[in-house]
C-alpha cells in the first residue's frame, strides 16, 4: 500500500476521488481552501468549480446528486451559514447519487470572523455528521461518508477543524472504487418541496435519523478504547488526539459519528467508569447530550469553551500539570507580528487615502479587512460576506444624508460576487446614495490566489467568460460608475471626494492587480 | 519521540522545511505528524510549523514544554516559542530581524538586546548568520533550506535520506541550489 504524507484537506480530497465522487463544488474559505484545490490538481476526472457562493455551491452539488452522480460540496463553517436555506430543506428531499458536505470550523478564529460550532446544524438540519482526528480519517471517513448517504437517502457532513484541515500525517492511499452513475427518476414527491410534499418527507427524515441513531450505536466511527477504568474521556476530532497523548492510560470513548450521537454506547462507557469527562473544542455538544441521558460529566468547567484546545490545556484541565520550562521569562515587550497588507498592495493605496479623508468605512471580508489595523485604522463595520453594502445603506436609513456623504463601503472583487450584488440592488431600488468601492485585485487573494468569475479561468484552469463589474453595476441601475487604478493617488483621492458628495449611488472600481501575482 | 518547531515570518518557508523533514522521517519509518497555519495568519505575520515524529504519533501539535527543537528563521519569533523548548531542547536562530508591522509603523520597539539575551538564559542555542550563505547560493528564498541543514546536523538521518527528499520536493531545476545551501547549512553546524 503506497503511503503518502498529507494535509487534511488534501486526504478529504482523495478520500472523495476513492469514493468516485464526480463533481466538487465550493467556495474558497480558510480553512478548506485546498479541498477543492487539491481535487482540480491531482483528480481531473472529477467535475470541479468555484462557485459564486456557498449557497451557489451546495445547490449545484444537490443538483448533481439528484441527477445521480456522487457529489461534495466544500466550505468553511461561516460558508454554511451561507448555504443554511438549501441545507435544511435539501435535508428533506434527500440524495440519489452521494451528497457529502465537507465543513471546516475555526476554533480559534485563525482567519475567521467567528469561532462558531456547526455540529449544531446536524442536530438542527437533521443532518448525520461525521468527524475525523487526523488526516488518515479524513480520508476514510469522507469515503465512508458518500456510502451512508446513499445507504440512508440523507446528505452527510464532515466536519473538520482547523487542526485537521492544516495538519499532515501519514495516508495510505486506496484504490478508486467505480460508483456507476444513478439512474434519475422524475420523482417530485421526493425532489419538489411544496407542503404536500414535504409533510411526509419530514416523517421520512425522522425515521431515517433514527435509523442513522442505531447505526451510530454499531458504527466503528464510534471506538471505546478500555483503559483504566477510574476515569472515563469521551472527545472527539483532534482533541481525542490531545487525550490520548497526555491519559495514555485512561479509558476513551471516541466519538467519530456526531450525530445522531451514540446513546447506548455512551451509556455502556458511563457507567464503566468512576469518573466521567468530555474534552471537547467549542460548546458542550456532546456534554449536554450526555447529562441529558441523565450521567454525572466534568467537561466545560474545566476544558475552555472559547478558542482552540492544546494538548497542554487538556494537560492542564485534567492532570493538572504545568508546562516545564527552564528559560525564564524575558523582561521587555516582544511585539506582537500582525497580519498586514503587504508591501505594495493596490488596497494600500486606497485605505491611505480613506484614512485621510477621515470617512465613516464600512469593510468587508478579504485581506482589505486589515486595514482596520495601524497604520490604516480606516475600518469601522465588518460583520460578513457582503455586509459592507448593506451595512452602508442602514448607517444612511439611520443618520441621513450626512452619514452617506461622509462614508464609503469596501469591498472585494470576489466577496462582491459572492455577496454584494444583491445589496447593492437595495441601496438603488430603495434610493440610497451611498458610494461603494470595489476593491477588485483580480483575484480572490486573502485565502491564497484562487480565481473567481472576475479572473477569466476556471478552477480546472480553462479560459472562460470574464465579469464586467463595470456592466453590471450599470445593469443594477448605478449611474456614477468609476472604474480606476488606485495607483493613481492623487486621481483616486479626486474621485473618491466626487463620487462620495454625489447625492446618488456611485460605485468606484478600484483595479490592480494583487501585489503578489506575477 | 522528536519534536521540532519551525517559526518564521510568513513567506520565510517555513511550511516547506517542515514537509522536508516530515518525508524524511517517514522514509526512515516513522509515524509523523505536523500542524501548520495558513490564510489570514501568513500576510507577513508570524507563522510557525508543529513536527512530530516516533513509533506511534497522536497529537499534531506539539505541548508546551516539550519540543526537542526550535528553528528560528528570523530572531524575534523565537521569542514567541521559547516556552515550547523542553528543558535542555535546542534553539537554532536565524540572527535576521524582520520588523513587524506594529515596529514600522513607529507603535512598538525591536527589542535591541536578543542575541545577548538568549545567549545568557537558554542553555543550548545556537545563532547563525545565514546571509554569507544565501549570497553565495545566490538566493534569498533558500534560508528555509539553509536552517534545515543547520537542524540535520543534530538529528539522526543521513545525509542521502536528506538529499533524497529534498530532490523529491523542490522543483526540479532549484534542486541543485538547494542541495548546495542545504550542504552550507549543515557546515555551518558543525562549525558552531
Amino acid at each position: 500500500m503506497q503511503k503518502k504524507v498529507m494535509l487534511g484537506n488534501e486526504a478529504i480530497a482523495r478520500g472523495a476521488y476513492e469514493a468516485d465522487c464526480r463533481v466538487a463544488v465550493g467556495y474558497p474559505g480558510t480553512p478548506s481552501t485546498e479541498i477543492l484545490e487539491t481535487i482540480a490538481r491531482d483528480y481531473r476526472n472529477i467535475k470541479s468549480q468555484w462557485s459564486p457562493n456557498e449557497k451557489v455551491a451546495l445547490e449545484v452539488v444537490a443538483g448533481s446528486s439528484v441527477a445521480g452522480a456522487r457529489s461534495m460540496a466544500a466550505m468553511k463553517h461561516v460558508g454554511l451559514n451561507v448555504a443554511a436555506d438549501p441545507l435544511f430543506t435539501f435535508s428533506y428531499t434527500g440524495v440519489n447519487g452521494a451528497m457529502v458536505i465537507i465543513n471546516a470550523d475555526d476554533p480559534g478564529a485563525w482567519s475567521s470572523q467567528n469561532e462558531q460550532d456547526n455540529r449544531h446544524y446536524a442536530r438542527a438540519a437533521k443532518i448525520p455528521m461525521i468527524e475525523p482526528s487526523s488526516p488518515a480519517e479524513a480520508k476514510e471517513f469522507t469515503k465512508i461518508a458518500f456510502d451512508i448517504s446513499e445507504q440512508f437517502d440523507r446528505p452527510v457532513i464532515v466536519r473538520i477543524t482547523t487542526r485537521i484541515a492544516h495538519s499532515q500525517g501519514i495516508v495510505e492511499l486506496g484504490d478508486k472504487k467505480d460508483v456507476p452513475l444513478k439512474d434519475f427518476e422524475r420523482n417530485p414527491k421526493k425532489y419538489v418541496m411544496i407542503p404536500a410534499h414535504a409533510r411526509p418527507r419530514h416523517r421520512f427524515i425522522e425515521e431515517q435519523m433514527e435509523k442513522l441513531r442505531e447505526f451510530s450505536n454499531k458504527s466503528e466511527l464510534n471506538r471505546i478504547e478500555w483503559g483504566d477504568k477510574k476515569r472515563g474521556i469521551i472527545t472527539n476530532g483532534v482533541a481525542y488526539h490531545y487525550v490520548k497523548e497526555v491519559c495514555p492510560d485512561d479509558s476513551v470513548l471516541k466519538i467519530g459519528f456526531t450525530w445522531p450521537l451514540p446513546d447506548e454506547r455512551i451509556k455502556e462507557f458511563a457507567e464503566a467508569v468512576d469518573e466521567l469527562y468530555v474534552v471537547e473544542e467549542c460548546d458542550p455538544f456532546i456534554e449536554e447530550h450526555v447529562k441529558a441521558l441523565g450521567f454525572k460529566v466534568t467537561g466545560k468547567e474545566i476544558i475552555p469553551l472559547l478558542g482552540e484546545l492544546t494538548p497542554e490545556i487538556v494537560d492542564m484541565a485534567l492532570n493538572r500539570k504545568k508546562p516545564l520550562s527552564d528559560i525564564p521569562a524575558y523582561s521587555d515587550t516582544v511585539p506582537g507580528r500582525p497580519p498586514a497588507l503587504c508591501k505594495g498592495c493596490p488596497h494600500g493605496f486606497v485605505f491611505e487615502i480613506l484614512a485621510k479623508l477621515d470617512v465613516v468605512v464600512n469593510g468587508d471580508i478579504g485581506c482589505y479587512t486589515l486595514a482596520v489595523l495601524p497604520p490604516y485604522s480606516a475600518m469601522h463595520s465588518q460583520g460578513c460576506m457582503g455586509a459592507s453594502i448593506s451595512m452602508h445603506h442602514g448607517f444612511e436609513l439611520a443618520r441621513g444624508d450626512e452619514m452617506a456623504r461622509n462614508s464609503v463601503a469596501v469591498i472585494g472583487d470576489s466577496t462582491f460576487i459572492h455577496s454584494g450584488i444583491t445589496p447593492l440592488i437595495d441601496i438603488v431600488y430603495n434610493k440610497g446614495t451611498g458610494t461603494v468601492i470595489i476593491l477588485d485585485n483580480r483575484v480572490t487573494a486573502m485565502t491564497g490566489h484562487q480565481d473567481n468569475p472576475a479572473t477569466g479561468k476556471t478552477l480546472m484552469g480553462e479560459d472562460t467568460h470574464e465579469l464586467d463589474f463595470v456592466a453590471l453595476v450599470k445593469a443594477i441601475g448605478v449611474r456614477r460608475v468609476v472604474k480606476i487604478d488606485p495607483k493613481n493617488v492623487e486621481e483616486f483621492e479626486r474621485v473618491v471626494r466626487e463620487e462620495v458628495a454625489a447625492p446618488e449611488p456611485s460605485v468606484i472600481i478600484s483595479t490592480r492587480k494583487c501585489i503578489l501575482m506575477k | 519521540m522528536k519534536n521540532v518547531i519551525f517559526a518564521g515570518v510568513g513567506g520565510q518557508g517555513v511550511i516547506l522545511a517542515s514537509k522536508i523533514l516530515m518525508e524524511v522521517a517517514m522514509n526512515a519509518g516513522y509515524d509523523v505528524k505536523e500542524s501548520e497555519v495558513h490564510g489570514m495568519a501568513q500576510r507577513g505575520g508570524s507563522v510557525d510549523c508543529h513536527v512530530r515524529y516516533g513509533e506511534k504519533v497522536y497529537s499534531p501539535l506539539i505541548e508546551r514544554g516539550t519540543a526537542d527543537y526550535v528553528v528560528s528563521f528570523e530572531l524575534l519569533e523565537i521569542m514567541r516559542k521559547l516556552d515550547f523548548l523542553r528543558p535542555g531542547g535546542k534553539a537554532i536562530i536565524n540572527k535576521l530581524q524582520i520588523n513587524p508591522a506594529p515596529v514600522e509603523a513607529g507603535l512598538a520597539t525591536y527589542p535591541g538586546d536578543l542575541d545577548q539575551w538568549l545567549r545568557s538564559n537558554v542553555k543550548d542555542v545556537t545563532i547563525v548568520d545565514a546571509e554569507p550563505v544565501l549570497s553565495e547560493v545566490k538566493s534569498k528564498r533558500a534560508l528555509n533550506i539553509v536552517m534545515l541543514g543547520i537542524l540535520s546536523h543534530y538529528l539522526e538521518f543521513s545525509l542521502d535520506q536528506w538529499t533524497a527528499a529534498i530532490r523529491g520536493m523542490v522543483k526540479e531545476k532549484f534542486v541543485d541550489m538547494n542541495l548546495f545551501a542545504f550542504e552550507k547549512g549543515r557546515a555551518l553546524a558543525s562549525q558552531q
